[in-house]
Formats: structure tokens, C-alpha cells, sequence
């Protein structure tokens, strides 16, 4: 039973931070039917420009409280993460806009490379931990053990969530998006200046993307240029999981899908005889992509049927 | 009076070929002017060159006495030009509701959207009983309707309308065109494309005769249909 509950509460926690992420897949892809390959580097430039602050924070001022310290890191993150998204859309992707699918495809991966590598000219190779900064309590649940930490990463993954929902189904901005995700030659002829609605969605992709980024750098407690490749092709097959371009269907599938590593990781060893251990976590995403690809390709909240236009 | 719709010497390609050739029209305030022509004649693209979605390759568009030449689409929009599109381009995953909001997108009067809204449902009860509903879910009459509903939510001084009975029962066809009508008498200008040239003749006071990207003939819509060759072209003998 504690296991159990053990591997749910982690499960819940991951997959809400692959939710944020999988949430900026599934709107560019919503709006532009682009899957923006640098959107895992975005989230790893989000931690690291955060670690940055945070580390020369914690170092200059050592006094300060710890939430403070992370919200300064945030504070400067996500407009960081911002800019770049702005500018990555309006240098590679834009200009290619009306080009055959494979080009902007290739594009964000060469994107995604060169993120990579600036990040490893500035930062280095090495893993940079994450300073200890924040409360290290812990409460016992039932027998599990619950970090503060986690208790943040999901109450803050569940309220941006909620507060994103809002805006797309509420604002203004939010009818625009959907407006262009269904049709964009039609919602500049309702006034829509299409240009700018698709760069309000890389720039809360890419908002989500940052604050992504610093749970996973606080949770695991450290970071690293690379990070972003896998935890940005976990995100993808969250994504396509739930049904890409499907917001719900992003968050749904990145639950889903920490739940599945979790728990997977939890019990493999039991199941295999010892054989495969916990370390075996990160195959699940990928069965997990592979499993949905072939026996469901829209994901588990797409749309199935063409839709009349 | 002066024109509202000014359209000079327009050529558009359109996938490498010459689809409309020094094509000029005009429409003035509160005029109901159509646009005949066979299929492939170079109608869609003369109005989706004069709404932004196409860039002319030469000639210019006046809106209002402004160039509206290359500006982009939304910009045009935003100065009271409306093209309901060809297949009607309603939000199939959004609700009626949420459609006509569409329309009023570029507005920011709220108590003037309101009563707006208000008489669009007066004009269009069916869509009344519909808001809550997906438009994708709707017939095509009642998406031709919606799509109507939307442009007037823009409070467009010019309506273009693309083949607006396209695909509709003949019944639809005529409370689609009752509804135009009554959007005219509001003193809403309407520029009208139709292979239907009969219907458009008689619903409009003047027209242009679009043959491959020219316009072939022009006059008053009575004299047009009495024409021998518009007759023999468009309107079965």
C-alpha cells in the first residue's frame, strides 16, 4: 500500500511537469500543426538561466528566504524563455510558414542543437546543482513520504493548468487561438492579425516551458544542458498520448504519463525478477509513444473523424 | 456618389497562372452589385484579392477613398469590409455563441456589440435556437446563416459574399437570399458572387460579367439579364 501510494504522489508530480511542457507542444502544434523540436530546450534554458540567478542569489545575499531566492530565478526565466520562443518563431519558423511540413520539422531540430550547444558554451558540461535553498520538509502520508517540494510543483502545475483553460476558453486572446487553430485564413478576415496571435502561443509555451523548468531542476536538484532532449521528447509523447493540439488532452497525457513511469519504475524490478531495474524508467514514454502511434494515433482525447468545415 | 469599393486595372496570379486580368469594378455605398461568371472564372480570386488573402501582382484597391492595396487581411477587415468566404469558413469547434463573438473580434463597443447581437438573433431566429450548439454541427443553410450573423457582427459597411448558395437546397437558397436582402436594406453595401446568375441578377440592382479573369460585360442587373449572350452564357437561353 505505501508503495503504491508512494509511486502515485511521485507519479502525479512528474507527470504535472510533463504537462506544462507537453501543453506548449500541443498548442504550437494546435495552431501551426508544427512540432517545435526546441521546445525540451527551452525548458532547459528556463532552469538554467534560473539556477544562474539563483545560485549568484544565494551566494550574494545568503540570508534571503529561499522562496524569494526561486521566485527572483523565476521572475527572470520566463521572460528569458519568452524572448526566445519569440525569436525562434519569428527567425525559423516564420519565414516558413507556407513551406512543405518537413522543413520547419528539420528547422526546430536544428533549433533544438543549437540551444543545446549554446547552453554547453555558457554553462558547461557539467551537471550544476541546485543550490539548497528551498524548505526540505517532509510529511508522512499514510505511510508515504510527501517533499514540500512536490507539494508546490503540484499545487502550482494545477493552478497554472486551471489559469491556462481559463484564458483559451474566456479571453479574448483565447477565442482568437482557437479561432486560428481552426482556421487561419478565416480569423484574419474576422480582424485577427494571425501573426500575433501565433506569437502569444510560443510565448506562454514558452512561459510554461521556464517555470517547467525550474520544478524539474528543484526537483531532481540539479541541471544540465541535455535535459532538455529527453524531458522534451517525454513531454512530446505526453502530448501525442492525450491527442496533440488537445489542451486537456496534454494534460491529461502528461499525468498519465508520469503515472506510468512511476509506477513502471516502482514495480519492473518485481515483475522482471530483478532482471530490469528502476533505471529502466525513462523506455516507458517511449512504449508508451510507440504503443499509441500504432493502436490509437489521434491519442486518447483527439479527434477522430475529419471535421466539417 | 462615390465609390465605396474602388477596384482599378487588379491582375492576381493565382498558382502561376493569370487568373484575373486588369479586372476594375466599383460598388458604392448601399449598392447590391454582383459578380456572374462560369466556374474558373476568376471570381473567388478577385474577392480574395480585394478582402487581402491574395496579394494582386498589380493594380490597386480603394476602400473608402484609402488604399487598401497590400494591406493584409486583418487590417481589412478592421475597416468594414466583411468577405464571408466560399463553404461558408464558420468555426466548426467553436459554438454559434462563440461565432458571432468572432465576428465583433475587432470591436471594442461593448453595449453597441450587444444590442448588435441582439438583432442579429431578431434576423436570424434560428440561430437563436442554435448559440449553444457547435457550428460545426450545423447544416450548411444554417452555417450559411451563421456566417452571415458573424459578418454583421463586424458591422461591416461592405459585405462580399462568395457563392453564398453554394451546395444549399433551393428552399435554404431563398431565406439565404431573403436575409441578404434584408441585410442590404440596412444600407449595407453588398458585392455578390454567384454561378447562380439568375438569382443574382435578380437580387442585385447592377453587375459585372467575369469571363476567364475579365470582366466581359457590365451594366444594370435587368439590362444584363436581357442581354442574347448573357442569356445564352449564364442563364440557359
Amino acid at each position: 500500500m505505501d508503495i503504491f501510494l508512494q509511486q502515485l504522489i511521485n507519479g502525479l508530480v512528474l507527470g504535472s511537469v510533463y504537462a506544462l511542457v507537453a501543453l506548449g507542444y500541443t498548442m504550437v502544434y494546435g495552431i501551426l500543426e508544427l512540432i517545435n523540436f526546441a521546445h525540451g530546450e527551452i525548458t532547459m534554458m528556463g532552469a538554467l538561466v534560473a539556477l544562474a540567478v539563483i545560485g549568484a542569489l544565494a551566494l550574494a545575499a545568503p540570508g534571503l528566504p529561499g522562496v524569494l531566492v526561486l521566485g527572483a530565478g523565476l521572475a527572470v526565466a520566463i521572460p528569458v524563455c519568452v524572448a526566445l520562443g519569440l525569436v525562434i518563431e519569428r527567425v525559423a519558423y516564420r519565414p516558413l510558414r507556407n513551406a512543405p511540413r518537413l522543413a520547419p520539422l528539420i528547422t526546430a531540430i536544428g533549433v533544438s542543437i543549437i540551444l543545446q550547444n549554446v547552453a554547453m558554451l555558457i554553462w558547461g558540461k557539467q551537471y550544476i546543482p541546485f543550490p539548497a535553498i528551498l524548505p526540505e520538509g517532509r510529511h508522512q502520508v499514510l505511510g508515504a513520504t510527501v517533499s514540500d517540494i512536490q507539494i508546490a510543483i503540484l499545487v502550482l502545475a494545477v493552478l497554472i493548468m486551471l489559469a491556462l483553460i481559463l484564458v483559451v476558453q474566456k479571453t479574448r486572446l483565447g477565442r482568437a487561438m482557437r479561432a486560428t487553430a481552426q482556421s487561419r485564413q478565416v480569423a484574419s478576415l474576422m480582424g485577427v492579425d494571425v501573426n500575433r496571435v501565433i506569437a502569444a502561443t510560443f510565448a506562454i509555451g514558452s512561459a510554461l516551458a521556464a517555470v517547467a523548468g525550474v520544478m524539474v531542476s528543484a526537483y531532481y536538484g540539479l541541471a544540465h544542458y541535455y535535459m532538455g532532449f529527453l524531458l522534451g521528447l517525454k513531454a512530446f509523447s505526453a502530448a501525442v498520448l492525450g491527442g496533440i493540439g488537445n489542451l486537456r488532452g496534454a494534460m491529461l497525457g502528461g499525468l498519465l504519463l508520469g503515472l506510468i513511469e512511476s509506477f513502471g519504475a516502482g514495480y519492473i524490478g518485481d515483475l522482471t525478477g530483478g532482471f530490469l531495474g528502476s533505471n529502466y524508467q525513462d523506455v516507458f514514454a517511449f512504449f508508451v509513444l510507440i504503443a499509441v502511434l500504432v493502436f490509437r494515433p489521434s491519442g486518447l482525447l483527439g479527434a477522430r473523424l475529419v471535421e466539417r468545415a | 456618389m462615390s465609390a465605396l469599393l474602388a477596384v482599378h486595372q487588379l491582375s492576381v496570379a493565382y498558382g502561376g497562372i493569370q487568373a484575373v486580368r486588369e479586372l476594375s469594378l466599383e460598388v458604392k455605398p448601399g449598392e447590391m452589385v454582383c459578380l456572374i461568371g462560369a466556374n474558373g472564372a476568376g471570381k473567388t480570386t478577385t474577392l480574395k484579392a480585394i478582402s487581402g488573402l491574395l496579394p494582386p501582382h498589380a493594380g490597386s484597391v480603394h476602400f473608402d477613398g484609402h488604399s487598401i492595396t497590400r494591406l493584409p487581411a486583418h487590417e481589412i477587415a478592421r475597416r468594414g469590409l466583411s468577405l464571408v468566404p466560399e463553404g461558408r469558413g464558420v468555426f466548426p469547434r467553436m459554438s454559434v455563441a462563440e461565432n458571432l463573438m468572432m465576428g465583433a473580434y475587432a470591436r471594442n463597443d461593448r453595449a453597441a456589440i450587444a444590442r448588435d447581437l441582439d438583432e442579429v438573433h431578431a434576423l436570424l431566429p434560428r440561430l437563436t435556437e442554435r448559440r449553444a450548439q457547435m457550428a460545426g454541427l450545423l447544416s450548411g443553410g444554417e452555417q450559411q446563416m451563421l456566417a452571415l450573423g458573424r459578418a454583421m457582427m463586424a458591422r461591416p459597411r461592405l459585405l462580399l459574399l462568395d457563392e453564398p448558395s453554394m451546395g444549399l437546397a433551393p428552399l435554404m437558397v431563398q431565406a439565404v437570399f431573403d436575409i441578404i436582402r434584408r441585410i442590404a436594406a440596412r444600407g449595407v453595401a453588398v458585392l455578390l458572387i454567384e454561378q447562380n446568375a439568375h438569382l443574382a441578377l435578380k437580387t442585385c440592382a447592377r453587375g459585372y460579367v467575369l469571363e476567364n479573369g475579365v470582366i466581359a460585360l457590365s451594366g444594370n442587373a435587368a439590362d444584363l439579364a436581357a442581354d442574347p449572350a448573357v442569356r445564352q452564357a449564364y442563364l440557359g437561353g
